[in-house]
Parts: C-alpha cells; sequence; structure tokens
C-alpha cells in the first residue's frame, strides 16, 4: 500500500506540537503515566486504544480542559501546558458535537467570529459550501441529521482557522454507512486545510484510514506510534497486534536460529532469527497472511487444516481452521469469494495452509507459567 | 465537498481569555450569602437553646428541665400520632390519585392534575377555616361530628388537604418512571396483575413511597397553621413553640422546642436522601415507556376515584371561598363583598396583601438570580466548580429545617444587636431573604436539573472559540434554560405568598403580611375577614400562575421555536 504524505509533512520535520513527560492521576488510578509525543505541522493523528487508556485524557489535557500532574506542552516552542484553554488556539469536536440547540447553524458557526457582520456572513457561508451543506444556514441543529450537525461542529471549530484541531472520537454517535461516509471527507478536509489535527478514537478502522500517524495507548502509556501499515503490519506488542485486527497465535519453541518446533511440526520463521535454542515464543500472523493451497506440496510452514467455520464478513470470508499437526491450533483465514469457489471449500474439508515465513512475526520469550 | 481553500479570516488576539477566574470569587459570595442566611441563624438558635442567660452557662441546664415537663411529652406524642395518622390517610389517596394519573387511560386528566394541586396555592389555616365552616359549632355537615371538630380529627382533615400535593407529585414522578418493558416481561412470563403490582410496580414506587411519607410527616409535625384554627385544646409541638415565642416571648423555650422540631426533619430528610439514591440507580437510561392501553373498568374506577377526592380538596377550598362571600354564616345567606374591605379588622388588611405581593415578587426576583446564578457557576464555571459540593450541601439544608425554626434562627441571629445585619431586622428585604432561603432547596435542585441537561461540553466549545463564559451564559445557557427559570420563580412566588411559619416570626407592623393577617383575623374571631383575605391569597397565587404560563407561552412561541423543529 502507498501513500502520499502531505508535502508539509515531509519538508517541514520539525514538531509543532511536543508532548514531554505528561502524567495524570485520578485520585488512585492514574490515567497517564509520562506521555511523550511529538507532532508535525499539518499532520493527522490518531489517538487509539481502549476505553479507559487515557486517551480522552490526553486530548483534554491539549485542550486545556484537564489539567496536568506532571509534564510540558510546547507548540512551536511556546510552552502552552499552563495556559487557559481560551489562550490555545484550537478547534474542537466532541462526540456529543454540543452544538448549541437554541442558534441557528449559521450563529452555531458565527459564534467565536469577531468583527463586522458582512465579514461574519462571508465566511459563515464559506465553510457552509466547504462542507458541502449550502442549504441549512438558517436550521437549527435539532432540525439536522446526526451527520449534518457532526459537518457542522467541524466547520464551526474550523471557523477561526486555528491552527490545530482536537477531534474526540467525532464520528462514533453515527450510523456505520454515514461514518465511513464522513470518514473520507473529513480526512480530505484536513488535508486540503492543512490543519494539524489530533483525533482521539476506539475504532481501529477509523485511525488506520484516516491518520498519517496512528499512536496507540493502552492503561496511560504509549504502546506504539507509527504509520497505519507499521501499526497493522508490524506491530509493537502484543496488545497492538490484539488491538489492530484480527490475529493468529502460534506458540512454539526455537530449535535452532530460525526453526521453531509448534506442537509436532517445525516451522520457519527469520523473525525469531535472534533467539537462544530453547526459548519460548509467540510468533504472530494475520488471517490474510493464512495462505491456503490448491494442492498439497509438503514444505516447511505447510501443514493439513481441518475447516470447522465458515464465516462471511461481506467482502471475505473467514474460515476457522483446526491443525492437527500444530498442536490442533485454531487458525483464522481470511479469504476472498472466488478463492472459496475455485477451491470448493466447505464444512469438515481437510485443506493445505501454508504461513509464508517473511509474514511471521516473534514476540519475545513466553513467560514460563 | 468544495475544493475552494479558507482563507484566514482576521483574528482578534484581543479577546480576554482567562476571564474565569471571575468566576469564583463571584460563586464564593453564593456560597457566602447562604451561609449568612441558613447556617448562621441555625448556629444561632442552637446556641440559644444550649445557652442559659440568667447564669451565663453552656450547656443543657436549661434544656432538661423543659424536656422533663409532662405537657411537652403530651405534646410530642399528640404532634405524632396527628403526624402519623395524616401520614397513613394521605399516602393511599395520593398514590390513588398519581396512579389514575400515570396508569390509567381516564380522561380529564390534566384537569384533575390541577385540582390536585390546588391546595399548594392557599395557606395551611385555609383548610382549617373551611373545616371551621363546614363541620363547626354551626357547621353545614356538623352532624358527621358530634364531638365537634376542633381536635385531632380537625387537624389531621385540615393536614390532609394541605399535604396531599406535596405526597401526590412525589409519587406522580415516582409512578411515571415506569419502564414498559418489564411490564411486558412480566405478562410474558406469565405473572398476573396482582403479581405485578408486588413485583414490578412496588419495588420501582418503594423510595416514592418512602420520600412521600417522610415529606407528609415532617410537614404535618412542623406546621402551625392548622393546629391554630382547627386545634382546640388539642397543643401540639409546633403550635407550643409558636406560643411560646409569640404569645409568652420565651424565646429560650421556644428554641428547645425548635430544635426538637428539627430532629424529626432531620431524621425524614436524611431517611429521604438515602432513597432519592436508591431510587436514581434504578432507572436505566433504555427504559422504554408504559404504553397505556383503554380499560374501561379500571379506566371508570380511576375516574370516580378522582373525581371524589378532586371533589373533598374542591370542597374545601370552596367553602373558604363561600365563607369569604357570605354575609353572616349561617343567619344570612346573602352574598356580599364587605368582608374583603379589611379597613375595621386588625391585623393588617389591605396593606398586608400588597406587601405580601410584594415580597413575593422580590422573593421570585431575587431567589431565581440567586439560585440559577449560584448553580450556574457551580456546575458550569470551570475554576468554580469546586465550589460545588459545598453549595449543594448548605441548599440542601433549607429542606431539612421547618419554616418555624428558621424564622426562629432569624430572630436570633439578626436581632442579636453585635450582629452588623441587625439594621435588617423589622424590614422587608429580612422577609425576603427569609423567604429566599426558607424555599432555597427545591428552586436550586430545578435549577440543577435543567443545567445539568445541557451539552456538558459548550462551555469547552466557547473556550475553544474563545467566547467569555458570560456571553455564552447569555447565549446559550440562560435561554435554553428558560422554562426552568420561570418556574423557579413562580414557585417562589406562591410559596412565599402563602407561607406563614418563617416569616411569622419576622413581620413588623410596617410590613404586615396576607398569611399572617390570615391567621391573626381567625384569632381576633373575625372568620369571614380571615377567609376573604385566605381567598385573596389563594386569587393572587392562581394568577400568579396563570400568568406565568402566559409568559411561558409567549417566549416559547417567540424565542423557543427551535424546540420544536417543523
Amino acid at each position: 500500500m502507498h501513500r502520499d504524505l502531505p508535502e508539509s509533512l515531509t519538508m517541514n520535520p520539525t514538531p509543532y506540537l511536543s508532548l514531554t513527560g505528561i502524567r495524570k492521576r485520578f485520585g488512585a488510578h492514574t490515567a497517564l503515566s509520562g506521555i511523550d509525543l511529538t507532532i508535525r505541522q499539518g499532520e493527522f493523528v490518531c489517538l487509539l486504544g481502549p476505553s479507559g487508556c487515557g486517551k480522552t485524557t490526553l486530548l483534554r489535557i491539549i485542550a486545556g480542559l484537564e489539567g496536568m500532574d506532571d509534564g510540558r506542552i510546547a507548540r512551536d516552542g511556546r510552552d502552552i501546558g499552563r495556559l487557559p484553554p481560551a489562550a490555545r488556539d484550537y478547534g474542537i469536536v466532541f462526540q456529543s458535537y454540543a452544538l448549541f440547540p437554541n442558534l441557528t447553524v449559521a450563529q452555531n458557526i458565527a459564534y467565536g467570529l469577531t468583527g463586522r457582520r458582512e465579514d461574519k456572513d462571508r465566511r459563515v457561508t464559506e465553510l457552509l459550501a466547504l462542507i458541502g451543506l449550502p442549504a441549512i444556514a438558517g436550521k437549527y441543529p435539532a432540525q439536522l441529521s446526526g451527520g449534518q450537525q457532526q459537518r457542522v461542529a467541524l466547520a464551526r471549530a474550523l471557523a477561526t482557522s486555528p491552527g490545530l484541531l482536537l477531534l474526540d472520537e467525532p464520528l462514533s454517535a453515527l450510523d456505520a454507512q454515514v461514518r465511513e461516509h464522513l470518514r473520507g471527507e473529513i480526512k480530505a478536509l484536513q488535508r486540503q486545510l492543512g490543519v494539524t489535527t489530533i483525533m482521539v478514537t476506539h475504532d481501529q478502522e477509523e485511525a488506520l484510514t484516516m491518520a498519517d500517524r496512528v499512536v496507540v495507548m493502552n492503561h496511560g502509556v504509549i504502546e506504539q506510534i507509527g504509520t497505519p501499515e507499521q501499526i497493522y503490519r508490524q506491530p509493537a506488542s502484543r496488545f497492538v497486534a490484539d488491538f489492530v485486527g484480527q490475529c493468529n497465535w502460534l506458540t512454539g519453541t526455537v530449535l535452532s536460529p530460525g526453526q521453531l518446533r509448534v506442537g509436532d511440526g517445525i516451522v520457519s520463521a527469520p523473525a525469531a532469527s535472534e533467539l537462544a535454542s530453547g526459548a519460548q515464543v509467540e510468533l504472530f500472523l494475520r488471517p490474510e497472511d493464512v495462505q491456503i493451497d490448491p494442492r498439497w506440496e509438503p514444505s516447511p510452514n505447510s501443514a493439513l487444516a481441518e475447516v470447522q467455520q465458515i464465516e462471511l464478513l461481506g467482502s471475505l470470508y473467514r474460515l476457522t481452521l483446526s491443525v492437527p499437526q500444530w498442536g490442533n491450533l485454531q487458525l483464522l483465514a481470511d479469504i476472498s469469494h472466488r478463492q472459496l469457489v475455485q477451491l470448493a471449500i466447505g464444512d469438515g474439508q481437510r485443506l493445505p495452509v501454508q504461513l509464508p515465513a517473511a509474514s511471521l512475526r516473534c514476540f519475545g520469550t513466553v513467560e514460563a507459567a | 465537498m468544495s475544493t475552494l481553500t479558507l482563507p484566514t479570516p482576521p483574528r482578534s488576539a484581543a479577546r480576554r481569555a482567562s476571564s474565569e477566574w471571575l468566576a469564583l470569587p463571584l460563586a464564593g459570595i453564593a456560597l457566602l450569602e447562604l451561609v449568612i442566611l441558613l447556617a448562621l441563624p441555625l448556629i444561632a438558635i442552637l446556641g440559644q437553646a444550649v445557652h442559659d442567660p440568667d447564669t451565663g452557662v453552656w450547656g443543657l441546664s436549661q434544656v432538661a428541665p423543659i424536656l422533663a415537663s409532662p405537657s411537652l411529652l403530651q405534646q410530642v406524642k399528640n404532634s405524632f400520632a396527628v403526624a402519623l395518622t395524616t401520614s397513613l390517610i394521605v399516602l393511599p389517596l395520593a398514590y390513588g390519585f398519581a396512579a389514575a394519573l400515570t396508569r390509567s387511560a381516564m380522561p380529564a386528566k390534566g384537569l384533575f392534575r390541577a385540582l390536585a394541586l390546588i391546595p399548594l396555592l392557599a395557606p395551611s389555616l385555609l383548610p382549617g377555616i373551611a373545616l371551621v365552616y363546614l363541620f363547626g359549632n354551626q357547621g353545614v355537615l356538623k352532624g358527621l361530628f358530634p364531638d365537634g371538630i376542633y381536635g385531632f380529627w380537625g387537624i389531621v382533615i385540615g393536614e390532609a388537604f394541605y399535604t396531599f400535593p406535596h405526597a401526590l407529585m412525589i409519587l406522580v414522578t415516582a409512578l411515571s418512571v415506569a419502564d414498559g418493558r418489564l411490564y411486558e416481561a412480566a405478562t410474558a412470563l406469565g405473572a398476573g396483575r396482582v403479581r405485578q403490582f408486588f413485583t414490578v410496580t412496588l419495588p420501582s414506587v418503594r423510595f416514592g413511597l418512602v420520600s412521600a411519607a417522610m415529606v407528609v410527616f415532617t410537614l404535618v409535625i412542623t406546621d402551625f397553621g392548622v393546629p391554630k384554627v382547627i386545634g382546640g385544646q388539642y397543643s401540639v409541638l409546633a403550635l407550643e413553640a409558636y406560643k411560646q415565642v409569640i404569645g409568652q416571648q420565651n424565646f429560650p423555650r421556644g428554641a428547645v422546642i425548635g430544635v426538637l422540631l428539627l430532629l424529626p426533619a432531620l431524621f425524614s430528610f436524611a431517611v429521604d436522601h438515602l432513597a432519592q439514591r436508591r431510587q436514581q440507580a434504578l432507572l436505566t437510561a433504555r427504559a422504554q415507556p408504559l404504553q397505556l392501553r383503554r380499560q374501561p373498568l379500571r379506566d371508570a374506577l380511576a375516574f370516580l376515584f378522582c373525581t371524589l377526592a378532586g371533589g373533598a380538596l374542591l370542597l374545601i377550598l370552596g367553602t373558604a371561598v363561600a365563607a369569604a362571600l357570605i354575609k353572616l354564616w349561617p343567619y344570612n345567606l346573602g352574598l356580599t363583598f364587605d368582608h374583603f374591605d379589611f379597613s375595621n379588622v386588625d391585623g393588617g388588611g389591605a396593606e398586608a396583601f400588597v406587601n405580601s405581593l410584594k415580597m413575593s415578587a422580590l422573593t421570585a426576583l431575587f431567589g431565581t438570580a440567586l439560585v440559577f446564578g449560584a448553580a450556574w457557576l457551580t456546575e458550569k464555571v470551570g475554576v468554580a466548580r469546586r465550589l460545588q459540593r459545598p453549595l449543594h450541601l448548605l441548599a440542601m439544608l433549607p429542606m431539612a429545617v421547618p419554616g418555624l425554626v428558621l424564622g426562629l434562627g432569624y430572630v436570633f441571629f439578626f436581632n442579636e444587636p453585635a450582629n452588623p445585619l441587625h439594621g435588617l431586622y423589622g424590614t422587608m428585604t429580612i422577609l425576603v431573604l427569609c423567604s429566599i432561603a426558607h424555599f432555597y432547596t427545591t428552586a436550586h435542585l430545578t435549577a440543577v436539573t435543567a443545567l445539568r441537561q445541557l451539552d456538558r461540553e459548550f462551555e469547552a466549545v466557547s473556550a475553544s472559540l474563545q467566547v467569555p463564559f458570560w456571553i455564552t451564559a447569555w447565549r446559550v445557557t440562560l435561554p435554553v434554560c428558560l422554562p426552568a427559570v420561570l418556574d423557579v420563580a413562580r414557585y417562589f412566588f406562591v410559596a412565599t405568598m402563602t407561607t406563614v411559619s418563617a416569616v411569622i416570626f419576622l413581620y413588623t407592623p410596617d410590613t404586615a403580611l396576607a398569611s399572617v393577617s390570615v391567621l391573626n383575623m381567625d384569632d381576633a374571631g373575625d372568620t369571614a375577614a380571615a377567609a376573604a383575605m385566605a381567598t385573596l391569597i389563594v386569587a393572587a397565587s392562581a394568577t400568579a400562575c396563570l400568568l406565568f404560563a402566559a409568559l411561558q407561552w409567549l417566549l416559547l412561541r417567540r424565542t423557543q421555536r427551535w424546540r420544536n423543529p417543523g
């Protein structure tokens, strides 16, 4: 997969926003323990994690809505960590949108604007055109659909041309279809305006499709920072691998560099080449990397598997396989509709499967339990 | 989306950003006002009860002999007997009425609801007066009470009238939060009507029942209006406190009895508080409203019951109004407005009525401003939120403090020459302040409920847009909360118009009040004039309610179009 990074990202590598050692406790609960993060100008960064991981707290600290116990926030080299929210220059969109119910769409968008009436009106017209809803200026929020409300909230946040846009789960209150549509629109808008954006989400698909960089958080610490590809293909920890997409886990013992015993079989994995023999490791493989062969050909990483379940996911089928040779391992494999037809796969059938050695990733030693 | 790129609009850097700090001293002032209006007077009455002015000794030395007196013991027993009996009568009636309003498909629900709330418009003296005309020595229905209405049963009936709407409102609230799904589930599982009542209905309203019982009990035990008019020789605690202070100028004894009255009120307050916390835990956000289907027999019974109960309430009110209009009961039944000419009777007369209107209007104005201002600052404005808990605690206090005790506390606190606020004593201002404090709790809860319904991120959005918090309050918070603001103002007006308990210790000849003059006229034997004044109070309260309703309708139409998008 190839991605075009916005020009500003490649040309201007100096950090726009840098967070250093952010700590926050709520009573006995540690919400954030030492967060370090730098964000470049024009970048779209997603804070991704399960609920309670501290991502929203971090966003609220950046917004100045929550105080921090320790740490530093610098923006363009200026310390903003102790400034009140109004002095920080950002726009924010909340999950609830927080549109003022008694003001019209135009009044909502113009809420933060100052100056002459004509200037404000022109700006509102521009923003309504920008979000693709030119005809709703006189409506009240209660007259709009969820998706429309969301876009108005976005327009209001962008009205003052803030240097930073903060999005707190902006899509999670919407229907699946609207959500998917708006993902693309918000991303396009962000590119077009080049506004540095931080979005909080618990939806990994949202983070992967929208972000330039994803920050995966858990229990108040950052597990991994990387591009969506890095996060998905090269997860830095078992948590990241599990949280971002489906995985297969194989437990094995290192026999020799790059060779492991899994159940009764031998699996070769270059990723494990630096481990000492006898070490227990966990191998990780995405379901779409499991290869189903039309014919059985003995090779290091193949085995015969039995189909236990076939599940339709929409554009894909997900097979649940059992592999006797690898210690009755349960293996998930994603295949296309065409493959299913071509291989004439049915319940209980035996299939040759292969684990491509290059796709296997290795996570340290399993603790002897 | 369009493809234009946004030009940067001119930014004004001069907007005052950190305006929030202003909110803290403002909220602090509101809190201080509550301390002065509530906490200090209560401390004063407690001090008075445990301080012997003759010897200057602090302790229970003067409390013990008062408590040991046999008359006091009898009064305690009487008070409990009356309060318990009234609770036992009012609760089933109010429950039946509330169930008919919420769980039946009977017609004319709005009318019945309005009818049931009538007693709120009248001072507690009105049922007493009406009972005298109905069952007294020259009453139309005298035969029903051959031993005379004066005494135990007179008090119980009068208190039942007075407390009915209070119990009803709580039970209507409790019954209307029913989760329809629970009944569907019970029906699907084969539970009959009786079993559904005991397994679904009763558990969901039991805390409401506890709450209603506590409210009725406390109201009865601390009210002296009804016993004053219809109690005869049957002496109760609240009346005794009033007599000690007003009749015999025995302030220490009044203070001790006042503190005694505080005990059951505090107890029921605590029970109610616990019950309400449990009640909230019962409600889930996924509850489905109950769908009412027509059931002819049930609806007819509900209608009949409400007609009878509502008729009884109307009979009592109607009797008082009739008493005000009839020339000389029972000898000359011709109609007249003469009783409304108060120039020849003691107790203040027409000026008293004007004073009451003025006091109620001022209380509504300043009370609403204080309640909403304090609630808004501590709920919504960042830095002032740290005062939320102390404010809430203070605001809940008046619920537990009988008006009688509060009024006595004001006497002890503000009449102390060393108090720099001594100058307020005997003025209209102190009457208004006392009324604000007396009715603070309900007003506060209404305000907080309304404010909490607003998205809690409005202020955060405003801050990010660099709009000062008071502009958001003016443009968004206030307009959205306008119906609640009007509700609070109307509540303050009507409650102040009808109250006797707290202000009776604080008025002067210059600040005579309508409700107090009802009591004084009745005391002087001028019952017809008392009935006339009570009728005027009801009329004023009812007019105020209608005016507020009209105002609400107009405002909703003109400024609240957003509520009903069409």
